[in-house]
């Protein structure tokens, strides 16, 4: 490493601080899965592997915002922290500081890591209990091949009984 | 060491408000946050707890921890170091210089439980014995070969299975004494080392990944296989010194469930598919709950029965609550 040299200009426009909040409009979505992922790649990695269209939570304040019209599942991942504090990451306080995508909420799967004590898959906890919606499954990283098999028919099942008895 | 250590030839003040990887600022951030101490720990509560181990497990401790303290030791000696010419952003190298010093704590530590609980002959004993083991030296060895070795990207890896996979065969005892209520304090010290761990190993993989994603197809299938044969390599080595250490007890085979599941997230840290299968890496609940007390089945809706299954109703919420 010489010098600053390999500047990606989305990377570089996010960091400047005082960054431009977007102003265009929702981008809406009637997915019945959503979903956040940082550049790491896990969660999104996790949500290709299930084949069910899934919406991504924007990553930077410029993106338009996500806005659901159909009752959803959330997946977001839990990066460690201590006490709860910092684990929702700020994409997703964003996501869900719009009463509309409050209301759909309709479950959480969280990703995270067991190393992380009592905090694995906390933000999943959190909103869970914000939301007064079920935490459905907890898994680590981007998910094993059983994780993807029970998720799949895991939220299959819960979509039906939901169907059942929220109409 | 007889080689010259590698040094950038080349620095320039690091600018903090000018960030090209936004995940350079998070992990030095997280980090900070959890940084610790070995002193903040009351170990002497377990010097009761100590007394009721028998000559055999007290003895099987003081070598997982001296085989720790290696691996610990070369981290923050060589490991994290050997990263620091390969770095893309000046924030990156910050956040090695970060690890090694957390792997130097972590080092310190385990001579804070040995002074603790043991006395300076059964410390030198198993600190003797660290260097006299085939396997641990071994170990050691492979993954000191790759430090000075001159492919950054296979670096990464060695480091990437050091913090996520070769810690583990040593984790596994105080979370097993853990289970047993059992030298509760000194495991509540290695959680916070494994949690360290956890940051390190996924922020080196993300590192790993960057890099990967510039190469050709070629030198990806080359960096893959060489990742497998690694992770082979030491996975041999690792059963091997599982049972040289846990035979006594009849731990070995719960051990090595332990390591394959971690050998799981190791690739996942990389970017790669999960290996061993589910029937392999079902370890012990009690391990599972010891590490991680949301781990186990009761928290897995999707398998509640049909009966258990209450379906929450999502709720209004103000603006106010989201003020985390």
């Amino acid at each position: 490493m010489v010098a600053l040299a390999t500047t990606d200009d989305r990377v570089a426009a996010m960091a400047d601080s005082g960054e431009a909040v977007s102003t265009a409009a929702p981008e809406l979505t009637h997915c019945r899965l959503i979903y956040f992922s940082s550049t790491s790649e896990n969660t999104a990695r996790f949500v290709a592997k299930l084949g069910i269209d899934a919406a991504r939570i924007p990553l930077y304040p410029r993106d338009a915002p996500l806005a659901a019209r159909e009752p959803y599942v959330l997946v977001l991942p839990t990066y460690g922290g201590t006490g709860g504090e910092g684990s929702v990451p700020k994409q997703v306080i964003r996501f869900l500081n719009d009463p509309g995508n409050r209301k759909l909420i309709r479950g959480v799967i969280g990703a995270g890591n067991t190393n992380f004590g009592d905090n694995y898959c906390m933000a999943g906890d959190i909103i869970a209990a914000k939301c007064k919606v079920p935490h459905l499954y907890r898994f680590e990283l981007m998910g094993t091949p059983e994780d993807v098999d029970r998720v799949q028919q895991g939220l299959e099942e819960f979509w039906t009984r939901l169907s059942q008895t929220q109409q | 060491m007889t080689e010259k250590v590698k040094l950038l030839s080349h620095v320039e003040a690091i600018n903090w408000n000018r960030i090209q990887d936004d995940k350079d600022v998070d992990v030095w951030n997280r980090l900070v946050n959890n940084f610790w101490l070995p002193e903040k720990i009351p170990l002497s509560n377990d010097v009761q707890s100590w007394a009721t181990l028998t000559p055999d497990e007290q003895q099987l401790t003081m070598r997982v921890f001296t085989g720790l303290t290696l691996l610990d030791t070369i981290q923050g000696t060589v490991g994290a170091v050997s990263l620091i010419p390969d770095a893309i952003t000046p924030h990156e190298e910050a956040v090695y210089t970060n690890i090694a010093f957390m792997e130097s704590v972590h080092a310190k530590s385990y001579s804070s439980i040995f002074s603790t609980l043991a006395s300076t002959k059964e410390i030198d004993e198993a600190f003797r014995w660290s260097t006299e083991n085939v396997n641990l030296q071994k170990k050691a060895q492979i993954v000191m070969d790759y430090y000075q070795g001159d492919d950054p990207l296979k670096r990464k890896v060695a480091s990437t299975l050091l913090e996520s996979f070769l810690f583990y065969s040593g984790f596994y005892l105080p979370m097993y004494w853990s289970s047993r209520a059992k030298l509760t304090n000194t495991a509540d010290l290695i959680r916070l080392i494994i949690r360290d761990e956890a940051v390190h190993g996924y922020y080196i993989g993300y590192k790993f990944q960057k890099g990967l994603e510039k190469c050709s197809e070629e030198r990806k299938r080359e960096i893959k296989d060489y990742t497998f044969e690694l992770l082979f390599e030491l996975y041999e080595n690792e059963v091997q010194y599982t049972h040289d250490l846990y035979d006594s007890v009849g731990l070995a085979e719960d051990v090595k469930k332990f390591l394959h599941y971690n050998a799981n997230k190791a690739l996942m840290n990389l970017g790669y598919e999960a290996m061993f299968p589910a029937s392999v890496t079902d370890v012990n609940p009690a391990i599972l709950s010891a590490l991680s007390p949301n781990a186990d089945e009761n928290h897995d809706f999707f398998s509640g029965s049909g009966s258990s299954y209450v379906i929450g109703k999502a709720v209004n919420t103000e603006d106010d609550d989201w003020d985390f």
